[in-house]
């Protein structure tokens, strides 16, 4: 009996991390999404379940009490919060995951002092990597959610010697961490390694600007699962490592792919405090002056869209700003009404978060197989009648591929000008978020038509309803 | 380096290259919901956090693991509800009226 019950404890586990796996692999089609999401719950369940067997859990009526408040408190946020606050949301969850792996850490070492037991050295690295990792997820994630919340400015703030601090922070907390494996039980250089671990993290995410949260919150998943990957050497429990691999994989391909749609390097990102506009000013290729515009009123734009084969929508996070995605929606009922195809074509980066253009379109009931990636829909701009742009900019500035002078040069973008009309839904003729100014909207077969994306939609709709 | 940790490492590592290959297949459109997903995966902290809450004392060990429990239901549970909210979103083509 001894023996029985820790086996099916990991025998247990090794059910849940097969079933983490399962669910994340059915997560690479929609169709089967909501079903993988569901298997990696249950494993979630299998295995909290199992551990409360273990027979070092005795505190039950406290453990209780804790899961059913987490559990409540998670339930509420996961049913309150508006699909655009997504980034806000798995930001904070990141961090609460970092600090709940951080939290580990301390508490075991508190254990192991009251216990008196001698520290093994693999313990206490684990422990320090522990700390290291889940304190800069939690207070990077908590100043990243305040950043996307609007508690606190998301321009990038840089200050003197920035760099420096880090860099000494960084030495202090190595110096701390060799200290503590000569002295595994000092509890004040223990505390200090914790604080400047929470004090990296702040540091890490000030100097970044809104527009590179993409790339911030994806890393910080990654954290997230290489501090539960830690806690997992921490307790020495397998299933906490398998999981945090995981996770740490999917956050940095993540990582990757944004990085990449955005022509960035992680480096930049990290250290460049791009975002806040003033790099980029004044440059571009193009000389300025005696470029004009073609506007365009809501009929003729009704005309060109109704009587189009096929109409490509271009939506921007200024589209998502606006709410403007169910009355797009309704634009593209119309058309399909009138037989023309439509299509959407979305840029990586479109949201502020990976994918988050394509959660909020479902969100308008736009059926996934018209959501078309970037790599799919290029090819097809060709035969393309009308590419309509909304709230879109720096994704479809075709200086990116040609000017070499162009802060944005490089950038994978979607080739609207490639389309036989484009017309392009803008407020006015301010910059993007990089600062530059667009070519795309000086070309012949551009249609420039200002307004709030929402209105000029709307007024595309009823006219484009008569025809 | 005791050879428990050694084969930790082993999990480790080979879990990171399986991770990269079931990721790598899962397309742009899914991206949001991956991360929330993988987000509510991480919450397995809960784990090690219900193991330093487990002694029947109360110490500051414990204190701190109840904490962490609580922080990591937070995050699966609302992970996972919230992936399932935005899946539930995407449909093929809804039935016309």
């Amino acid at each position: 009996m001894s023996d029985f019950l820790p086996t099916g404890i990991q025998l247990t586990y090794l059910v849940a991390a097969s079933l983490f796996i399962i669910g994340l692999k059915k997560l690479s089609s929609p169709a089967t999404a909501r079903n993988g999401n569901l298997l990696a719950a249950v494993g979630m369940l299998l295995a909290i379940v199992a551990t409360l067997l273990d027979r070092q859990v005795l505190n039950y009526q406290m453990i209780l009490v804790a899961l059913a408040i987490g559990s409540a408190l998670g339930a509420i946020a996961a049913y309150k919060v508006q699909m655009t606050e997504m980034p806000q949301m798995v930001g904070l969850l990141n961090g609460l995951g970092g600090a709940a792996s951080a939290l580990v850490a301390v508490g075991e070492f508190w254990r192991l002092l009251g216990a008196s037991e001698s520290v093994s050295l693999d313990a206490n690295i684990s422990m320090l990597l522990d700390v290291f990792i889940g304190g800069i997820t939690f207070t990077g994630s908590m100043l990243a959610f305040a950043k996307l919340q609007g508690i606190i400015s998301g321009s990038p703030i840089t200050f003197p010697l920035q760099q420096p601090i880090n860099a000494l922070l960084l030495m202090s907390y190595i110096a701390g961490s060799g200290m503590l494996l000569v002295d595994p039980t000092n509890l004040p250089i223990f505390l200090g390694l914790v604080a400047v671990s929470l004090v990296l993290g702040v540091m890490f995410v000030i100097p970044i600007g809104g527009g590179d949260m993409p790339v911030v919150i994806s890393l910080l998943n990654s954290f997230s699962g290489l501090a539960a990957g830690a806690a997992g050497f921490v307790v020495m429990n397998n299933v906490l490592i398998i999981s945090g691999a995981l996770v740490g994989a999917s956050g940095l391909i993540l990582t990757e792919i944004m990085c990449k749609a955005m022509n960035r390097s992680l480096i930049s990102v990290l250290f460049g405090a791009f975002g806040g506009g003033g790099a980029a000013s004044g440059a571009g290729g193009a000389v300025a002056g005696d470029k004009t515009t073609h506007s365009v009123d809501a009929e003729e734009a009704a005309m060109m869209l109704g009587y189009a084969r096929s109409v490509a929508i271009v939506p921007g996070y200024g589209m998502a700003v606006a709410q403007a995605q169910h009355t797009i929606r309704e634009l593209a009922d119309q058309l399909d009404r009138l037989g023309v195809e439509v299509k959407y074509a979305i840029h990586p980066v479109a949201g502020r978060m990976p994918g988050h253009m394509n959660v909020l379109l479902a969100e308008a009931n736009v059926p996934y197989t018209q959501l078309y990636d970037m790599d799919d829909i290029n090819p097809q701009f060709d035969q393309i009648d009308v590419a309509l742009v909304i709230g879109a900019n720096d994704v479809v500035n075709p200086a990116a591929r040609h000017d070499t002078a162009s802060p944005i040069y490089g950038m994978p973008i979607l080739e609207v000008d490639r389309a036989k009309h484009t017309i392009v839904i803008k407020r006015g003729m301010s910059t993007g978020f990089a600062g530059v100014d667009n070519e795309l909207f000086y070309k012949d077969k551009t249609m420039m038509f200002f307004g709030s994306a929402k209105d000029a939609v709307a007024k595309i709709v009823s006219e484009v309803k008569h025809l | 380096m005791t050879e428990t940790l050694i084969a930790a490492l082993f999990v480790f590592v080979l879990a990171s290259f399986a991770g990269f290959e079931v990721i790598n297949k899962v397309p742009p459109t899914l991206h949001t919901p991956l991360m929330s997903g993988s987000n509510a995966i991480s919450g397995i902290a809960v784990i090690g956090a219900l193991l330093v809450a487990g002694p029947k004392e109360s110490n500051l060990s414990v204190i701190l693991g109840l904490i962490a429990v609580i922080l990591a239901t937070i995050n699966v549970v609302g992970g996972f509800l919230v992936t399932d909210r935005m899946l539930q979103m995407f449909k093929k083509k809804e039935v016309k009226a």
